[in-house]
């Protein structure tokens, strides 16, 4: 078992209890997380960093309710999410997680800003003006908002990511995941993107969790959490 | 492709069975203005006899005895005024004919012909069929004032060469009488223009020397497919077997039937096989989609969001080759209606007969539908069932 809570007096946003997870079938089973318990915290950033393969991406997808987990308890705000609910887990996702992933993922047919309003269409609390001037408002922050117009082809990587940014802060999610979201970038789209990740999450108290390979980034983070054979050490 | 395969099926689909009805509602129409919609005939005696056994001043014993196999056959309608009074009650009869019928052998200048002779009265035979419009030659109006005036068939008197105003010599029974030819009529169905003649009532009974009775009554009604029930009630009514257009010619609606629902499998091929593109087309977009979908997943989007965008997509090919193929079917069922196509034998036509409904274009949008919904139902609930962890797994490593 391994157990990581360095944030003091904070908020807790989000926190898993005894996480185990088994990817594959039979003789190529593994047994990927054994017993991981985390909590983060809001306004902080952690990131976890060790080999590939040793459970982080796992991790993370299961605390971004992605995937299910064989056992453990996963807790939002306090309150456990219900295992094998996918309706109540793609409600929580779309209220309360956002993520940035290695590749964009950017809707190619879409502009950067219609990109941004995609969750908060799903979610429905705004008005269509109050989306596009939201979805603006973000890009703007990211140092794109004269770029909101673009498609994603029209954009570099380090742009596409930065608008991938946006979008996972478009609901104001408590907790923000992000699995090596510089992975993709050269070194100096790598510190734009990070930087923008991690001021705007600070300014807004989310709390951010960033899988990464690398220790720079790492080592700028708040807590930095390693990992190891499905363990934290 | 799937587009175009939906436009292609639903506008063949309608273009199809507008011929094909146009082909058999011009055959009803043409029974219907030859023989009617109902042809009241023989009769054959009642079975059950009614017997007085006793009578007293106060009781009487009576029974009917059921003795099926000394029924009579008779031929033709002994009494016609009182059945015609009697079936005028019901709701649907419109008009009533008296006929009388025989064989007859007709004797021109040129060649001798067998045929069949009508015997009609003038207004109640054209209040139950289309005698009127069907002639060529001659008018209605000159048979009316002849009192030895015949109506012939055109191809009958094509045979015999001879034409309006021509006399001609008629033999039946055992005697011989001289006509004359007031007009000349066009049916379209061959077996009538070739043997039928029509001529006075009073003329006919004197030359088949039937001094009582009809040889049956052709009846007219409001509405025509009704004709079976009205039957059955004339025959409870009237007691003489009644015939409906529809059992008359109970074959040919058959296979119009058929010929129907093959040309409606054969062109729904073209729509199901732009399903089968349509299925194959959206797997490969959900295949080719699955990080989009992931990433819509991880947004909060539902499975039946999922499923729903692909359903859309469905629906929207669904909604313009609809409508694009019910454009279609209208221009082309236009179209060939001005297509000439000279026609005769159970009609006459000299062009495409077409009779577009509201119903083909239904049955159409109905088949697309299904078959559209089908292609769409397993790709988009494949899209939604995904699950974002897997698929981002898979793309990450």
């Amino acid at each position: 078992m391994s157990e990581i809570d360095v944030g003091g007096q904070k908020e807790v946003a989000l926190e898993c209890r005894e996480l185990h997870k088994h990817l594959g079938e039979g003789e190529t089973q593994v047994h990927v997380l054994r017993g991981v318990n985390l909590k983060l915290y809001r306004g902080e950033v952690s990131a976890i960093v060790g080999p590939s393969g040793c459970g982080k991406s796992t991790l993370l997808y299961l605390l971004g309710l992605l995937d299910l987990q064989d056992s453990g308890s996963i807790l939002i705000q306090g309150e456990e999410v219900p295992p094998n609910n996918d309706g109540e887990h793609t409600r929580i996702r779309g209220e309360n997680i956002g993520f940035v992933f290695q590749f964009h993922f950017l809707l190619p047919e879409f502009s950067a800003a219609e990109n941004v309003m995609l969750p908060m269409r799903k979610l429905g609390r705004l008005s269509p003006k109050e989306m596009k001037s939201r979805a603006h408002a973000l890009l703007n922050e990211v140092g794109l908002g004269d770029k909101t117009h673009r498609l994603p082809s029209q954009l570099s990587g380090g742009e596409q990511q930065r608008v991938a940014i946006a979008r996972s802060l478009a609901n104001t999610p408590g907790v923000l995941l992000a699995d090596e979201p510089t992975g993709n970038l050269d070194v100096k789209n790598s510190l734009m993107v990070f930087e923008s990740l991690t001021r705007l999450a600070k300014e807004k108290g989310q709390a951010v969790l960033i899988v990464t390979h690398n220790p720079d980034l790492a080592e700028k983070c708040d807590r930095i959490l390693r990992m190891q054979d499905g363990q934290f050490i | 492709m799937s587009l175009a395969g939906i436009v292609f099926g639903v506008g063949f689909f309608i273009s199809t069975q507008a011929q094909l009805s146009g082909y058999q509602e011009l055959f009803i129409e043409t029974i219907l203005g030859t023989d009617g919609a109902i042809r009241i005939e023989d009769r054959i005696q009642d079975a059950n006899v009614f017997v007085a056994a006793s009578t007293t001043k106060n009781t009487s014993t009576n029974f009917f005895i059921t003795d099926k196999n000394n029924r009579r056959f008779v031929e033709g309608i002994e009494h016609p005024d009182n059945v015609i009074e009697a079936i005028s009650e019901l709701e649907n009869f419109e008009a009533a004919s008296p006929v009388i019928k025989g064989s007859i052998q007709l004797q021109s200048p040129l060649r001798k012909d067998n045929g069949q002779v009508y015997g009609i009265m003038v207004d109640e035979h054209i209040a139950v069929s289309a005698l009127e419009d069907q002639i060529q030659l001659g008018s209605i109006e000159d048979f009316r004032g002849a009192p030895t005036g015949i109506i012939m068939g055109h191809k009958m008197a094509a045979r015999l060469d001879v034409t309006v105003g021509d006399s001609i010599i008629i033999r039946a029974v055992d005697q011989q009488r001289r006509y004359r030819i007031t007009a000349i009529f066009e049916t379209g169905v061959s077996d009538i223009d070739k043997t039928r003649v029509f001529m006075h009532l009073s003329a006919a009974r004197s030359l088949l020397k039937k001094p009582h009775g009809v040889s049956f009554i052709q009846v007219s009604i409001y509405d025509r497919d009704h004709a079976m029930v009205d039957a059955e009630a004339i025959e409870r009514v009237a007691k003489h077997f009644s015939a409906p257009w529809q059992e008359r010619e109970k074959s040919w609606m058959q296979l119009f039937k058929t010929l129907q629902i093959s040309a409606a499998i054969t062109v729904s091929t073209i729509i199901i096989i732009s399903g089968l593109g349509m299925f194959s087309t959206l797997f490969m977009i959900v295949m080719d989609k699955t990080r989009e979908i992931a990433i819509l997943r991880s947004m909060g989007y539902t499975r039946n969001d999922i499923s729903n965008i692909f359903l859309w997509q469905g629906v929207i090919v669904l909604i313009c080759g609809t409508i694009l193929g019910c454009g279609m079917g209208y221009l082309i069922t236009f179209a060939i209606s001005y297509l000439p196509m000279p026609l005769s034998g159970i009609f006459a036509t000299e062009y495409f007969v077409v009779n577009s409904t509201a119903w083909h274009y239904v049955q159409a949008v109905i088949a697309a539908i299904i078959i559209v919904m089908i292609a769409c139902f397993a790709p988009s609930r494949k899209a939604g069932k995904l699950v974002p962890g897997d698929v981002i797994r898979g793309t990450a490593a």
